[in-house]
């Protein structure tokens, strides 16, 4: 099963190390992982997309929690959550493709962010499904280059 | 705020901890340290290897129960030191180890003796720092003493850059540390005690299955208490030894893959599971799936991580032992819907059961004439001492044969490597040991492999005046690695005989310590006698019997039923 983990740790020098070193240590799956500064500049946090069985899942948090840098670990895919990720697309835009690139961007409703006379580079946000369909649908027409962010997520707020 | 020289200010914390005793080796990242140090009240051990340091330390505060401290000099003085701090990792030792640390403006220049200390022992420490900032030199030190003797204690180093130590740093005034990301559950879940004493009055067939945990805590009198008032057979790991008394008709001794068959077959029989301070390790379990299949499993340990990660546990209560032993007594104390006789009685059919399997198979060794059996030697040391003496010992078959033939009547008296299993520890423990009891008699029972590992420390020891007795098993062999090759290797000793060993009597006299031989069964006892009454230290070189092993014996990946008895 597939999990995504958010994990607030404090902003110190190593404190990201303690947390890959954990999941390298004892073998636990980094599918992806994201981190930056929240608004408090003395924490972060971290978003981990990690895959594994229950047992495995409930060590994974157990052991973060245990580092003295965590400061706290939620599972957000327990419950409903939005997530999101960022791909940054370079794809092939010559004479007789440039307008098919642009038509697929607009329905995704995503950006041209850099333009030369044979690519444009291309910013699609979206959850992780999204930015695979348009890499799938990119593909033919060329890709030479694509930078992904990782995935982040956030727990919806309770609705009542 | 008064202000300090960085070295002034962590001579003074670790006096305000307490500390009044160091082992370390000096470099040239710690010179002013040490310059400062000695001009102070607290004693420091000159050792001859940097990882005779730490497990000195650790082999103090085993046996004292405080936080032991290392010091050591930046890159190779630190990854010297790395396999020992490793060990009190794994066994959750209390330590505090200083190394010094190039200029901060060189870190990460490849300057001489830089290592990157605090990433290579991020994995085998509770926590770690660089101190990069003077101004949180003391708190950092705060922190550090904090975290390795709370909750689930442990190790942590602190990496001390020489400027860092140079400069002038504020010396805020002491108040008890508090991290908002660090709060051990100390206290039990009320629910899950009341939860586990219904259990253990319901249970027929209940067992104790007691580690290191309780004898951290202190929980030994809690623990005595309560298998003594419910009749309740109670086994140990290797750390939990003297956790609960060795000669208590009620202990089982060890469990596991060199445990005892009463301890084996009890647990594999309950019905009821307690453990307590343990952590189901490989070495405990066998093959998971055949181990306590019957039972339902009670875990107390103050560190979440380790329940529920072998064995799936049904009341899991995260606390500190003693403090869930005591809440546990209490809560009999107070029941009133059963009477404490008519369950102490309920289980004496299972106890009776269970005596008879230790009578039916207990310990055993073959005694020939005049051949010296290393079971014999340890026995005699117990005989000898009363068994109250401390033992550290080395990793193998000595270590095997003194868990299972020594009796250790009470906790912190067995200081051995159990987790990670580090030969060279029992010399520089029993050192360590020594220092914090001056008067005590400590015995490192070794085998001859393992104490060529850090025999170098024969000369800390007399140079701080550690009397202790080494035993040493000699039989030329890696012991516990030629008996695996005996069993399943078709006998073949690829690289387990010891072609070379020293005269261990004349490298003692090397020393300036005694050496003793004994070669015959009838030469143990005077040897040991004549050992226990020199005034200095002392090898004792037994020449037991090659081939001997170490029986009962669950072959790994085995159910623990299935084991191999002689």
């Amino acid at each position: 099963m597939k999990h995504t983990l958010t994990v607030l740790l404090r902003n110190r020098p190593g404190a990201l190390s303690r947390v890959t070193g954990l999941f390298s240590g004892r073998c636990f799956n980094i599918e992806s992982l994201c981190v930056a500064e929240t608004y408090n500049p003395e924490v972060s946090c971290l978003t981990v997309v990690t895959r594994g069985e229950e047992s495995i899942i409930e060590q994974i948090i157990k052991q973060l929690h245990k580092l003295i840098d965590v400061i706290t670990v939620t599972d957000v895919s327990e419950g409903e959550f939005v997530e999101r990720e960022m791909a940054l697309i370079r794809v092939k835009a010559e004479s007789h493709t440039r307008a098919e690139v642009l038509r697929v961007i607009d329905i995704f409703r995503g950006k041209v962010v850099d333009v030369s006379p044979t690519s444009y580079a291309v910013e699609i946000t979206g959850p992780e499904s999204k930015i695979k369909a348009v890499i799938d649908i990119l593909r033919p027409l060329g890709i030479k280059e694509i930078v992904r962010t990782g995935k982040i997520a956030m727990a919806r707020a309770p609705k009542k | 705020m008064s202000k300090l020289i960085g070295t002034q200010a962590i001579i003074k914390c670790l006096q305000e901890e307490g500390v009044d005793l160091v082992f370390g080796y000096p470099g040239g990242a710690v010179i002013e340290l040490y310059d400062e140090l000695c001009k102070s009240s607290i004693r420091h051990i000159l050792v001859r290897h940097e990882q005779g340091a730490v497990h000195a330390a650790d082999g103090y505060s085993r046996v004292s129960g405080k936080t032991g401290v290392a010091i050591l000099t930046s890159g190779p003085g630190a990854t010297n030191g790395v396999t020992a701090i490793a060990t009190a990792y794994c066994d959750s030792i209390p330590l505090v180890v200083l190394t010094g640390q190039v200029p901060r403006a060189l870190i990460g220049n490849d300057a001489f003796q830089e290592v990157d200390i605090v990433g290579i022992t991020r994995p085998c420490t509770k926590h770690n720092y660089l101190v990069n900032d003077p101004k949180e030199l003391v708190n950092t030190l705060r922190e550090a003493f904090y975290i390795a003797s709370s909750g689930r204690p442990g190790p942590v180093l602190v990496d001390l850059p020489k400027d860092v130590m140079a400069s002038l740093v504020p010396y805020p005034d002491k108040k008890p540390v508090s991290m908002r990301t660090y709060q051990p559950t100390v206290k039990p879940h009320a629910r899950q005690i009341e939860k586990t004493c219904k259990e253990l009055v319901k249970a027929k067939r209940p067992v104790l299955y007691v580690g290191g945990g309780v004898i951290l805590s202190e929980g030994s009198e809690e623990l005595t208490k309560l298998a003594r008032r419910l009749n309740i057979p109670v086994t140990m790991t290797l750390m939990g030894l003297g956790g609960f008394p060795g000669t208590d008709p009620l202990s089982l001794g060890m469990l596991g893959m060199h445990g005892s068959y009463a301890a084996n077959m009890s647990v594999a029989k309950s019905d009821l599971l307690i453990a307590v301070g343990s952590r189901f390790d490989d070495r405990v379990t066998g093959r998971l799936d055949a181990f306590a299949p019957h039972a339902k499993i009670i875990h107390v340990d103050i560190d979440p991580t380790s329940i529920s990660k072998n064995v799936k546990v049904d009341i899991p209560i995260v606390a500190d032992c003693k403090e869930a032993l005591s809440a546990i007594n209490c809560c009999l104390d107070k029941a009133t819907d059963f009477k404490e006789e008519d369950v102490h009685a309920m289980h004496q059919p299972w106890v009776e059961e269970v005596q008879e399997w230790d009578r039916k198979h207990p310990l055993f060794y073959s005694e020939e004439a005049d051949i010296i059996k290393p079971q014999y030697v340890i026995e005699m040391l117990n005989k000898l001492t009363g068994g109250e003496a401390i033992i550290t010992t080395e990793v193998g078959q000595n270590q095997m044969w003194t868990a299972q033939f020594y009796k250790f009547n009470h906790p912190r008296r067995l200081l051995t490597s159990g987790g990670l299993g580090t030969m060279g520890y029992g010399l520089p423990a029993a050192i360590g040991a020594q220092m914090a009891y001056p008067d005590a008699t400590v015995i490192d029972v070794a085998g001859d492999g393992s104490i060529q590992m850090n025999i170098q420390e024969l000369a800390t020891a007399k140079e701080c005046g550690a009397k202790v007795k080494i035993a040493i098993l000699n039989n030329n062999y890696l012991g516990m690695v030629r008996q695996w090759q005996e069993l399943f290797y078709n006998r073949h000793y690829a690289s387990t005989v010891m072609e070379v060993t020293p005269d261990f009597v004349a490298l003692a006299a090397a020393y300036g310590a005694v050496g003793l031989r004994a070669k015959t069964k009838s030469e143990v006892e005077p040897v040991i006698k004549e050992a226990l009454a020199t005034d200095n230290t002392v090898i004792m070189d037994f020449a037991i019997s090659r081939e001997e092993g170490v029986f009962p014996m669950v072959p790994a990946g085995k159910a623990t039923t299935e084991m191999l008895l002689v």
